[in-house]
């Protein structure tokens, strides 16, 4: 028996001896993987491979004894996890020795030590003596690429569980040797590594301690002093990352330095990305120092850095004309806003000497620069919220800082009086600091600015915007002072207009409705607007004003900006639809029904842009209704139109009865419109009474000839309520009845548009949500290219398809929208119309171009430009076709082409640049425009290909520099300018 | 155009100058956005060409350093004349020649041809005036 056990074992061990020969002698690789496999499967131990290897390991040549350790590394990465503790202790002990040897055997040698690495029998102590031999036998940052890697390897798996104490130095070493990170990621890299990654990587790694501070606090210091752009930016931004582990301790000795640094390059930089950089640097550092605890017998060092600041900051500010202004108070603003604590320092120090400033300076530009700083420190204080009254630091100032914006508001200059609206809209916003007599005065102010002429546009809407931020919080002075005024304002603006026609008249009655929905910003203002606007447009209707379309229309404008203020609370968007939905109503019916005397307003309510400008008004009024609230309001507004019950409007004695799809009478039918804008604005789970009789009246009507208006309202209405219904019979049902009424009206006939209309609109509420059907309407619509008569029309309705609507079937009005339509469409029917176009007869082939144009120029440019190389032949071909839209939207895919791919598009520059300088020429100004910005774009070609050309160029881009039109020579000239540059040294 | 050095190192000659602020873009108008009005060219429009000219010194444009304004340029569209004077930041200013060069380029490239057009400093600004001459706008 133990002879035959002996032989067993000398069998394999002689096997293992020629494996090892193969392997060091013979330069084979496959021996390796078997003598791992024979350990693994316990054929001999790693200590029988050791001793096989014996011999090899002291070779003299260094190749040699490469090889050997080679081996026992390999198999060590497969079988650490056999190793006894005794047997690591050991190897751990050879291969810490191998490190001394030389340079070829290293590699082997860190191989070696990584499989050991893993062990989960290491002894405790010995990764830092692993550690601390590498450090020492050899210079980590001279290896191989593959090499540093193994390192790094071996010193992220001790990391994984052990103490990386002791060698905090060498670690940092190691590391920051690649900082600043300067690497271009070779063409084609199939890893994809981009600079930014390692340059975040790495910052992720020396921000990752504060016990690196010592050694790299210095390092950023250097590079930001250093000339290199990058260098700097990566410097300041690392800074940036390492203030969130830092505390007092690891600043404190450098914040001398720091300051020095970011201060000159905020100062002095030409790049604005070096100086917000800094700026964000100065934040971070000042707020890391206002976290740290402190203990009582410390210095404070937030403190003394704070002084360090405004010491160097201070004066200049004093100088309101000088260039270190800014800057300046950049610096402080940075710090002041990092924390309450540096806020109330900076600005109990900074806001006296300002508040002097601004009394020393009478020059209105300077006064402007002192009170924008002003109104920067002040806007920091939004940040923190104090508990004391007391303690709020701008109380002191209060004072001083009203009469001082009250002096600006009151200021010949422009730009002074915008500061100092701004300036006040900010003081308002702090909690309990005004009183009540600075909001009277500043209410009065508010309201001269409002009234503001032509010249002083910007300052009106600053006033109108800072009215409504201030009405928000101060409802009582708003209403008490501000409301009387402009109620007062606009009886007697009614008053002016119906005397006669007087332009400045005319537009301080625009102004006044401005101001009444501007301020219509808290649910009691509302309450006092609304009615006055609504009571406005009735004393329009009685007569008693001069009515015209334009004013209608402004206060239609008015209501809605009011409506759209209302949606942020639902008890203001409830008593808006509640109060003027009716009686907008009323008045339309009114204007409808035939009446004897005709008036004015009558006529006007009818018209197609104050129809639509209604309709705008009552669909913000509905989208954010709550359901339940919602429904009451459909239960009176269907049976309205379906049935004629006026009962719920507020004036209901009218003449004769309202059947809008009865009646013959256009006026009646026309208001389908707003009953489009009602229905189609409600949430999807709002249960729509006789919805089968409604859509049925509204097929009907979609197709009835005498009047477009109504006409097209109908299929909106049909298309927007179809969307929205749920997927079943009842769809199914109601498209096919729509579908039959299209195929019927599409032959010869009086009502062949009307059809093709409500197919348009039919097939955009389905293309939006994916219907399965949508794509037999899509290809219905798509053969209509060809139509002599509807082909134009048809090319046009792919615009709408594509388009964002904004009454009907949008997401504001909870219409099921898919996110990804646009690119679906694209996808399901480019290939048709490419295949169409090349099928087509000459006469119609402009159709094909001009649909799939209006398809491409509403697709995400991002999503375009994989496609478009096999789009390109046909875009060079529709640069050839007459009509501007195809031109227009073909060129503006070409553009961002050429910018992206570059190389594609050289190899047809000949094509390209004739075709773009004669278009340079087109009638049309847009066509003008974009065919210079591809000139511009052409620029991006490899030079090598352009230079021929640039001669040609030059002497004809100097044509469009006389333009009759300064956009279009606005474009000759910088594309001039880009071509004069071809080829130049640093270009 | 003229690249910003300056703050590599060396002393600038005036290294705290006063700066103006940027004008911005110039609105565009509704007659500008209608195809048939023809728009002149203006003396805002020759102060759009060379506003962003860089300073030789300064990573400040001409516009902010008050260089060039906008009321020292004279336009006639009919008469096809443009003068542009500019004023050195101070008297002894060393860089006015390059100034002046500069806006001369820029303005040869971005006008038609038609224009005569005169570069100069404006009078009494500088110890030596003559950094400017006229020319007609030439094809390279």
């Amino acid at each position: 028996m133990a002879a035959a056990a002996a032989l067993e074992a000398v069998a394999p061990t002689g096997a293992l001896w020629g494996l090892v020969h193969d392997f060091v002698m013979g330069q084979q690789e496959g021996p390796a993987d078997q003598v791992a496999a024979d350990v693994k499967s316990g054929s001999y131990t790693v200590l029988q491979v050791v001793e096989a290897l014996g011999s090899s390991l002291e070779n003299p040549e260094p190749r040699t004894r490469a090889r050997g350790i080679q081996l026992l590394s390999q198999v060590l990465l497969q079988c650490q996890s056999l190793l006894l503790e005794k047997e690591v202790v050991h190897l751990i002990l050879f291969y810490e020795n191998r490190l001394k040897d030389h340079h070829l055997v290293i590699p082997s040698v860190l191989q070696g030590l990584r499989a050991l690495s893993l062990c989960v029998a290491l002894p405790p102590g010995l990764a830092v003596s692993v550690l601390k031999a590498i450090f020492q036998e050899v210079h980590v940052q001279s290896l191989l690429q593959v090499d540093r890697h193994t390192v790094y390897s071996i010193i992220t798996n001790f990391m994984q569980t052990r103490e990386e104490g002791p060698f905090v130095e060498e670690l940092f070493e190691v590391t920051s040797c690649y900082f600043p990170i300067d690497f271009t990621p070779p063409p084609n890299d199939p890893h994809g590594i981009q600079r930014e990654d390692l340059i975040l990587s790495l910052r992720a790694v020396l921000a990752s301690t504060p016990r690196f501070a010592e050694f790299l606090l210095p390092l950023l210091i250097e590079k930001v002093d250093s000339e290199i752009l990058s260098a700097k930016l990566d410097s300041l931004q690392t800074l940036n990352a390492c203030c969130a582990v830092y505390g007092q301790k690891e600043l404190k000795d450098f914040l001398p330095s720091l300051w020095a640094s970011i201060r000159r390059e905020v100062f002095q930089t030409a790049s604005e990305r070096v100086e917000a950089d800094g700026l964000a640097a100065l934040h971070s550092l000042t707020a890391c120092l206002s976290r740290s605890v402190l203990r009582a017998d410390a210095e404070d060092l937030l403190d003394s850095f704070l002084s360090n600041i405004l010491q160097d900051c201070r004066h200049h500010l004093c100088e309101p004309d000088m260039k270190l202004v800014w800057p300046s108070a950049k610096l402080l603003q940075a710090a002041a806003g990092a924390s309450a604590r540096a806020g109330d320092r900076i600005t109990s120090n900074v806001l006296p000497l300002l508040l002097e400033q601004f009394h020393k300076h009478g020059q209105s530009n300077q006064r402007r620069t002192i009170l924008e700083m002003i109104l920067g420190f002040l806007k920091l204080h939004q940040k923190w919220s104090y508990e004391d009254k007391d303690e709020r630091p701008l109380n002191g100032f209060k004072d001083q800082l009203c009469s001082l914006v009250f002096m600006a508001l009151t200021d010949p200059s422009t730009q002074l009086q915008l500061v100092g609206i701004r300036t006040f809209a900010v003081l308002g916003a702090q909690p309990d600091l005004l009183s009540s007599g600075d909001l009277e005065l500043a209410v009065g102010h508010l309201y001269r600015l409002s009234f503001l002429e032509e010249d002083s546009q910007s300052c009106r809407v600053a006033a109108l915007e800072a009215s409504g931020a201030l009405a928000a919080l101060y409802p009582i002075a708003f209403s008490s002072h501000l409301v009387p005024k402009l109620a007062e304002e606009l009886r007697r603006g009614e008053l002016d207009l119906s005397r006669g026609d007087e332009p400045t008249k005319r537009s301080r009655h625009l102004r006044c409705l401005q101001a009444l929905s501007a301020i219509s910003t808290h649910p009691n203002i509302v309450k006092e607007t609304l009615p006055l606007l609504l009571q406005h447009l009735c004393r329009m209707n009685k007569g008693t004003v001069v009515a015209e379309t334009s004013e209608v229309l402004a206060v239609c404008q008015s209501l809605q900006q009011v409506a759209e203020k209302c949606q942020r609370d639902p008890e203001s968007c409830w008593y808006f639809h509640q109060t003027a939905v009716p009686c907008l109503l009323a008045l339309a019916v009114q204007a409808s029904v035939p009446e004897k005397e005709h008036s004015v307003l009558r006529k006007v309510l009818l018209e197609d842009e104050v129809l639509a400008a209604l309709v705008s008004v009552i669909g913000t009024a509905t989208t954010h209704l709550s359901p339940d609230l919602a429904a009451q309001s459909v239960a009176h507004i269907v049976p309205l139109f379906l049935d004629g019950n006026i009962s719920f409007l507020p004036e209901n004695s009218f003449p004769c009865r309202f059947q809008p799809f009865q009646d013959g009478s256009s006026g009646q039918r026309r208001l389908v419109a707003l009953l489009m804008a009602f229905v189609c604005s409600l949430p999807r789970n709002v249960e729509i009474p006789q919805l089968n009789q409604l859509m049925r009246e509204l097929v009907e009507l979609s197709c009835c000839p005498s009047c477009p208006f109504s006409s097209t309202a109908a299929a909106k209405c049909f298309a927007g309520l179809l969307n929205k219904l749920p997927a079943g019979q009842q769809v199914d049902e109601f498209l096919q009845l729509a579908v039959d009424k299209v195929e019927a009206g599409l032959s010869p006939g009086p009502c062949r548009s009307q059809a093709f209309t409500l197919l348009l609109w039919v097939t955009k509420a389905l293309v939006l949500r994916y219907h399965p059907l949508s794509s037999c309407l899509t290809d219905r619509l798509t053969g209509l290219l060809s139509d002599p008569e509807l082909g134009p029309a048809a090319a046009d309705g792919f615009s709408l398809l594509m388009s964002d609507c904004t009454d009907v079937l949008t997401r504001a009005g909870h219409a099921e929208v898919r996110l990804m339509f646009r690119q679906r469409f694209f996808t399901d029917n480019v290939p048709a119309l490419v295949q169409g176009f090349h099928a087509a007869s000459q006469d119609v082939k402009p159709n094909y171009l001009k649909g799939l144009s209006h398809v491409l120029n509403r697709l995400p440019k991002p999503v375009l430009l994989p496609e478009l190389p096999t789009l390109l032949s046909l875009l060079l071909e529709a640069l050839s076709c007459s009509d501007c839209v195809v031109q227009l939207s073909t060129l503006s895919c070409l553009q961002p082409l050429l910018l992206e791919a570059p190389q594609v598009m050289s190899l047809h520059v000949d094509t390209l640049v004739t075709k773009f300088l004669n278009l340079s020429s087109s009638p049309s100004m847009a066509v003008r425009i974009a065919a210079l910005r591809c000139m511009h774009a052409l620029t991006r070609l490899p030079t090598p290909v352009l230079l021929p050309y640039k001669p040609q160029v030059i002497r004809a881009l100097a044509k469009p520099l006389d333009d009759k039109k300064r956009l279009v020579r606005k474009e000759a000239v910088s594309a001039r300018g880009e071509w004069f540059l071809l080829g130049s040294p640093g270009s | 155009m003229v690249g910003g050095g300056g703050m590599g190192g060396g002393l600038l000659e005036n290294a705290n100058p006063l700066i103006y602020e940027r004008s911005g873009e110039r609105p565009v108008t509704a007659g500008e956005e209608d195809e048939q009005v023809p728009d002149s060219i203006d003396a805002r429009e020759i102060f759009d060409l060379i506003r962003s000219i860089n300073d030789p010194e300064h990573p400040l444009t001409l516009e902010e350093l008050n260089v060039v304004e906008q009321v020292r340029v004279q336009v006639s569209d009919p008469e096809s004349t443009v003068a542009v004077a500019f004023t050195p930041t101070i008297p002894h200013c060393s860089m006015a020649t390059l100034i002046g060069l500069s806006i001369k380029v820029k303005l040869l490239r971005s006008l038609p041809q038609r224009f005569k057009m005169d570069v100069h400093i404006t009078p009494g600004t500088h110890a030596s005036e003559h950094a400017g001459h006229s020319t007609r706008v030439c094809q390279t």
